[in-house]
């Protein structure tokens, strides 16, 4: 029999005035008690709506099913016939709109918590485990991934599984993409994608950090040093900004900028040397995952207040609903309905203030989402010390720009064959933000699945 | 890893390393940078490419002790290995054909003024070099530099060597006298580079400057290497670093590269200054 309980089995978590100032990991995980008894509540549908909303597809009621059963390594191995990096996913795929928000048991009351589970698994495999995967027969084809990123880490484990011998080229000196650079320890602890790149290396997938193509080597010269197909998979790095006076004054930071600082370069740890601005008062523009990732970030780091200015209202906001949720029981101040103007300096050129203007919902735009029109007169300031911009990021130009017969749409975005991920050149295949522009993980992965797939049929037939 | 083949102290604070980069050193055009890490837990920092030789397979950078990093790369020996060494990154110099040219340096920024002129110089231009520098024992570089101009003109500001007074006074004597210049290439710390382009502005001549700003990756990432070039926001480390002088907001550059003075003076072992110190 089922479990019928109608919610999901809560998920320990840090205390929010605690992990306000540490960078802990805010969800403990489940106990395999807790993890049994929430698998239990999946009623293992024939049709198995949650595996049609996952873009890799993971076998989700044939997993769940051995997790109630308690045999979590068998969970683990049928999880990974799809999904490269379940421990990454467990923890920032939003469900919610994806597997979770196909199941059954979400039309009276909460939909199992397939993601929690998946995390239990990858996270009980990583604790219990020593296995390595076992290195499959090379086939002697190489191939380059361009990207050491969510697609280009899934693309180049596919592929090396199927017997080719990958060559991940990375332009940071660490892997990872933005699963390192971007999402923070206490969302997702660095240790455990260390892991998981350590799993690819063990199925042979060479990484190569320290390497910008389109500078230190193009496509073209890959290709002749022996590379039969490529895929680019180098994200969308280019951080937007407003155009609005004061963006140049000292403390406004992309935050990308902010951060890469603060994950990649861990300028929260002492022994470490980077420097970030010791903030007191901080508004992040924006209302997406990366927002409320600068937002906890700034708290975390010692700033006393710190305010999210979103100019559309709460619903509006593009954030997973978990995110804004420990945002707000953390202390992060929502300034909804809010526009920033101009950003005000004091005399030594540093960030002062951020004038804002309020604002109101109008008819629905092209997105969807009602339009914030500005409210004439209603400007206020905030005052702030640092202003991180979190408004969206374009794919880096490097690779296009040196790259002969690459077509790219107005945006900056590859284009590709959304069936095969190929690109407008032979043998190369694209996936992940570098095409979409910024959207998630599991996007990218899928992307990256997709190219893998269809570069493995482009090779065996040559 | 990247091993240092050579090691040469140019003067009391300015070291010059050759690094095995083979890949680099085969693509590294003047003007560009490369971005190091000396170990593990170290910063990023950017350092404009002083030379490269392609056959050797190596990249030669100079810099100042300056900072943390700036110190600990200076204790490592020939024989060690640098965590990290990217690049080339950045746009390659456009000299735009210039066939009369002089090219200032001022301080440690002549290790990157000098392959300008090196380039130049073997493409046929004239080139004047005006070197600067504080006094006579902070020279560096003047033997190569002799090699790769028609006339090598030193100043320093207390006169200890060459001819005592700024690059600016030399620029305008030079200019004053006739010499009609289609460019000028000007790399040193920010206010030497403002007051070379303010000397040029009246003469109309064409002048390159070679930024310095904070960043991160050097790929375009993170934006904070942003500069006003002409009112509008430009990356240094991809739409740089060289911009025409005449253009660039340098008060706003100089404000920018102190973001973490003020840190750095007060919390001296965990952090520094980079960008805006290693190559001024």
């Amino acid at each position: 029999m089922p479990n019928m309980s109608p919610t999901k089995v809560p998920m320990p978590e840090q205390e929010p005035d605690i992990r306000n100032k540490n960078f802990l990991e805010v969800a403990k995980g489940y106990t395999a008690e807790m993890a049994m008894e929430e698998a239990s509540r999946c009623l293992n549908c024939k049709n198995k709506p949650c595996v049609s909303g996952c873009p890799v597809n993971v076998r989700i009621p044939e997993f769940i099913e051995r997790v109630a059963k308690g045999e979590f390594e068998e969970a683990y191995d049928i999880i990974t016939t799809t999904n490269g990096l379940p421990a990454v996913c467990g923890r920032v795929c939003p469900q919610e709109n994806q597997c979770e928000g196909k199941c059954v048991r979400g039309i009276k009351g909460e939909s199992v918590s397939i993601g929690r589970l998946e995390r239990f698994c990858a996270d009980y495999h990583m604790k219990n485990s020593t296995a390595k995967p076992e290195k499959p027969q090379s086939n002697g084809k190489k191939v380059a991934v361009i990207g050491a990123g969510p697609s280009g880490l899934t693309c180049a484990g596919d592929l090396a599984k199927k017997g080719y011998q990958v060559t991940v080229f990375e332009a940071f000196h660490t892997a990872g993409g933005v699963l390192v650079y971007g999402i923070p320890e206490f969302r997702l602890p660095k240790a455990i994608v260390k892991k998981e790149i350590e799993n690819l290396e063990a199925l042979g997938v060479e990484i190569k950090t320290d390497m910008v193509i389109g500078k230190v080597l193009s496509i073209d010269e890959l290709f002749d040093m022996g590379y039969k197909a490529c895929f680019i998979g180098s994200g969308a790095g280019l951080p937007s900004f407003m155009n609005i006076e004061g963006e140049e004054l000292i403390g406004v930071y992309s935050a990308n900028e902010y951060l890469t600082r603060t994950n990649l370069m861990k300028a929260y740890l002492d022994d470490y040397d980077t420097p970030i601005i010791d903030s007191k008062a901080v508004a992040v523009v924006g209302g997406g995952n990366v927002a409320m990732d600068a937002a906890r970030c700034a708290k975390r780091l010692g700033a006393e207040t710190v305010y999210i200015v979103y100019r559309r209202g709460m619903e509006e906001m593009p954030a997973r609903k978990e995110e804004i949720h420990h945002a707000q029981q953390e202390g992060i101040i929502f300034k909804n309905l809010s526009n920033p103007v101009k950003i005000l300096p004091d005399e030594n050129g540093r960030v002062r203030a951020i004038e804002c203007v309020e604002m109101e919902l109008g008819e629905p735009d092209a997105s969807g989402r009602r339009r914030p029109i500005e409210k004439q007169g209603s400007n206020f300031e905030l005052p702030v010390d640092t202003v991180i911009m979190a408004i969206g990021t374009s794919p880096n130009p490097l690779i296009r720009s040196t790259t002969p017969g690459l077509e790219t749409n107005k945006r900056g975005c590859l284009i590709v064959n959304e069936d095969t991920m190929q690109t407008s050149r032979e043998g190369v295949y694209a996936g992940g933000d570098a095409v979409t522009g910024a959207a998630t993980v599991i996007l990218a992965m899928g992307a990256g699945k997709q190219a893998a797939k269809s570069i493995d049929e482009y090779l065996s037939d040559k | 890893m990247y091993k240092i083949l050579k090691r040469r102290q140019l003067n009391d604070t300015v070291v010059l390393m050759e690094i095995d980069a083979p890949l680099i050193a085969k693509k590294a055009l003047a003007g560009q940078f490369i971005i190091l890490r000396v170990d593990e837990r170290g910063e990023r920092m950017p350092l404009t490419i002083a030379d490269c030789d392609r056959e050797k397979g190596t990249v030669t950078i100079i810099f100042q002790i300056v900072g943390q990093t700036t110190m600990l790369l200076s204790q490592m020996k020939e024989g060690d290995s640098l965590a990290d060494f990217v690049g080339p990154l950045g746009k390659a110099t456009d000299f735009e054909g210039a066939k009369r040219v002089c090219v200032i340096g001022g301080g440690v920024g002549c290790a990157i003024a000098y392959p300008s002129a090196k380039q130049l110089y073997t493409s046929g231009a004239k080139v004047d070099v005006i070197a600067g520098f504080r006094s006579k024992d902070i020279v560096i570089l003047e033997e190569e530099f002799s090699k790769v101009c028609d006339n090598l003109y030193i100043t320093t500001d207390d006169g200890s060597y060459g001819e005592k007074g700024f690059v600016t006074d030399k620029l305008k004597s030079l200019i004053e006298a006739g010499n009609q210049y289609d460019l000028a290439v000007a790399i040193g710390p920010v206010p030497m580079m403002k007051f070379v382009c303010e000397v040029t502005r009246p003469y109309g001549i064409k002048t390159l400057v070679s930024l310095n700003p904070i960043m991160i990756d050097g790929t375009g990432m993170c934006g904070g290497c942003r500069v006003t070039v002409g009112g509008e926001t430009k990356f240094a480390c991809v739409d740089g670093p060289d911009f025409d002088g005449h253009k660039v907001n340098f008060d706003e550059l100089m404000k920018r590269n102190g973001t973490y003075r003020a840190k750095e003076q007060h919390d001296k072992e965990h952090c520094r200054i980079y960008g805006g110190g290693a190559n001024a």
